[in-house]
């Protein structure tokens, strides 16, 4: 899994705690977690077709997936990570 | 604005700074432009035209001013926008290739899932450092809408417009945003008004089933602008205003004449129609309006200048031939090029796009003079402002390139009201009315030249005659109160001429018999004269003799007293007839000798 945030932006710190804490709650040691700041690497958003911050992207296993918003929403952030 | 601070209160007083769209129209309504590092808020239903004008301004300011531009589109793709693009002639992928242009794709998937709510600082941390890369100076957020809307929430919203607004004003960007209006939340995004600069409303509506496009700048904040709602025309050319034209009035006048083509209208008009000038032909159906037309074309092109034939529902074939029946040979003249007929339906494309069409061909060509037919049939299409507008525009910037141009217009009747709703009688310089007097079974053409600017014109109504031979006037006939036309005015003016013979002969004859009567007591004169002078001559003769004959008889007395010697009278004939006596005596002695 891959997160996109820009800086230290509420949004952003907010998704990180929430997909942190889901990600234990849920998939324990199971995963690998990558932030990427877009403050700092905005080339690499660009090329991962990142508009808004944060977001989430779901690498493997297949299908991709990829989730909006500050992940407060854990339901919908389970339903679109199964 | 933070008050207070001397270098604060002193950046206020600048006037805004502006940077041209390069939009024909916009930059001289708005005054210089776009509010530069401000937010521009264009708003608009479907298809007005918001991410043309977006477009357009940055492909403009890449050619003109060599500025680099960010286009974020959240509604289309970018690959959309480019092919889209190509209709317009714009090269979007030779600027992206040049790094003049970027594209960000910020279309959301619908895949895409939102768990909670998010914010475009990252999206704008990119933004920035791409800008910085390209140099850049302006961007569109196209759609903002689309991705504001899935924020759900009015605060949150309002947080990211400001963001974005502060953010331009950070990075010196001068920005545009497009958002869609006419939807069910009409009201919703209301407040985008509020926040924004500049608000540009691009509009649609629909008259008599005509459509008529419209631009409004509905604010602009530190600057003067014309907030009136300009009719704009979309094309291959982009989005353009045909906008009004400058209040002033100004375009060169000149005395001198171009023919109509008809040698006695000439004259009426004391040597044709002004260069320059605006002719109205007005009439009936069939009332030769064309013919007029026509003829003034063929006499443009006889003299070698340009000229353009604009019509309408009538193809150039069919002008031709109907001119031909009249003796006029168009085709001559468009086969070497003076001549351009131009065909088009009136219910064409939206009248502000039908005048760009003409306005591109008056450009092309470059005519010196210019017909339109029938210019009627454009301003009746719509009984609306816009389009008398767009006629009046129309017929303006046709003045200001000094063409003479020559307008018929289908009325029955002199309708005033009918010419001045779309204020060409207003326009028309000179006016031609063309009529039918129908009388004795039959219908004839009457001409009368209602106006004439600048120059004096006959007061009188001529018959236009159509013939296989070409047009004439003629005088009409007037008789016992009655003008008469056609062949009544043919037999009158057969009539006239008879009666004037008539007259001629009698008046011939008189004028022999009375000659005669001259001669004749002229002759007397003379005879009288004779005899007179005969009976003088006998007079002198008998006067002669009778004198002789007396003084013979005193002097034979006087001999025959002296014979008988009577002396008392004889002193007395001595005294006062010496000479008498001595003749007398020698003629005694004579006698008698003899």
């Amino acid at each position: 899994m891959r997160l996109y945030v820009a800086g230290t932006a509420p949004n952003s710190l907010r998704a990180l705690a929430n997909v942190r804490s889901i990600c234990e709650a849920h998939y324990a040691f199971a995963h690998q977690l990558e932030v990427v700041d877009m403050l700092t690497d905005p080339v690499r958003a660009m090329a991962d077709g990142i508009i808004v911050t944060p977001t989430l992207l779901k690498l493997s296993p297949p299908p991709t997936a990829r989730v909006i918003g500050n992940l407060s929403d854990t339901a919908q952030v389970l339903f679109a990570l199964k | 604005m933070k008050i207070g601070g001397a270098p604060m209160r002193k950046k206020s007083v600048v006037a805004c700074e502006k940077i041209a769209t390069g939009i024909q129209g916009f930059d001289e309504i708005s005054h210089g432009g776009l509010p530069r590092s401000r937010t521009t808020l264009v708003m608009g239903g479907p298809g007005c035209g918001k991410t043309v004008f977006a477009l357009q301004s940055l492909v403009n300011g890449a050619h003109h001013t060599s500025d680099a531009a960010l286009f974020v589109a959240f509604e289309e793709s970018t690959t959309q926008i480019i092919s889209n693009a190509a209709a317009f002639g714009w090269d979007l992928a030779t600027l992206t290739s040049t790094n003049k242009m970027f594209f960000l794709d910020a279309q959301l998937s619908p895949e895409v899932v939102k768990a909670g709510e998010f914010d475009l600082v990252g999206m704008l941390a990119m933004l920035g450092a791409k800008a910085k890369e390209l140099h850049a100076t302006r961007i569109v957020f196209d759609g903002i809408d689309v991705l504001l809307g899935l924020l759900d929430d009015p605060v949150a919203e309002r947080r990211e417009i400001y963001r974005i607004r502060d953010w331009l004003a950070k990075t010196g960007l001068t920005g545009l945003l497009t958002q869609k209006v006419g939807g069910v939340d009409d009201q919703h995004y209301n407040y985008l008004q509020f926040m924004v600069d500049c608000v540009v409303i691009l509009g649609h509506t629909v008259v008599d089933g005509s459509a008529f496009r419209n631009l409004r700048i509905v604010k602009y904040r530190g600057s003067s602008f014309s907030g009136d709602e300009f009719p704009i025309s979309l094309s291959t050319e982009g989005l353009q205003l045909t906008h009004r034209g400058p209040n002033e009035l100004q375009y060169a006048v000149t005395t001198e004449r171009v023919s109509t083509g008809i040698a006695r209208l000439d004259h009426m008009l004391q040597g044709g129609y002004y260069r320059g000038s605006n002719v109205l032909v007005s009439g009936a159906p069939g009332s030769a309006k064309s013919t007029l037309a026509g003829l003034f074309a063929a006499a443009a092109c006889e003299r070698g200048e340009p000229t353009l034939y604009i019509s309408f529902d009538e193809g150039a074939a069919q002008i031709g031939r109907n001119l031909r029946s009249v003796g006029i040979d168009l085709a001559r003249h468009e086969k070497s090029g003076v001549l351009k007929i131009f065909s088009t339906r009136t219910r064409g494309p939206n009248i502000e796009d039908q005048f760009r069409d003409l306005r591109a061909k008056v450009r092309a060509h470059q005519p010196r003079c210019m017909v339109i037919d029938p210019l009627s049939a454009l301003s009746m299409k719509v009984a609306h402002l816009a389009s008398a507008d767009a006629v009046q525009q129309f017929l303006d910037f046709v003045k200001t390139s000094e063409i003479t141009v020559l307008n018929t217009s289908l009325m029955d009747g002199l309708n005033v009201d009918e010419a001045t709703a779309t204020g060409i009688s207003t326009i028309a310089d000179t006016w031609i009315h063309l009529s039918y007097v129908a009388q004795d079974g039959e219908r004839n053409r009457a001409l009368t030249i209602i106006k004439s600017r600048g120059t004096g014109h006959s007061n009188q109504v001529r018959e236009l005659t159509l013939s296989d031979s070409g047009v004439t006037l003629t005088d009409v006939f007037v008789a016992q109160g009655r003008v008469l036309m056609g062949v009544a005015r043919w037999e009158c003016e057969q009539e006239e001429q008879a009666a004037s013979e008539r007259v001629f002969v009698a008046t011939e004859r008189k004028r022999l018999l009375l000659q005669l009567a001259q001669d004749e007591a002229i002759a007397r004169i003379q005879v009288v004269k004779t005899e007179m002078e005969a009976r003088s001559a006998e007079l002198a003769v008998l006067a002669l003799a009778s004198s002789q004959a007396s003084k013979h008889h005193v002097i034979d007395r006087a001999v025959l007293r002296k014979m008988r010697y009577a002396d008392d009278e004889v002193a007395a004939i001595d005294r006062s007839d010496d000479v008498a006596v001595t003749i007398a005596a020698k003629r005694a002695r004579r006698t008698r000798r003899l």
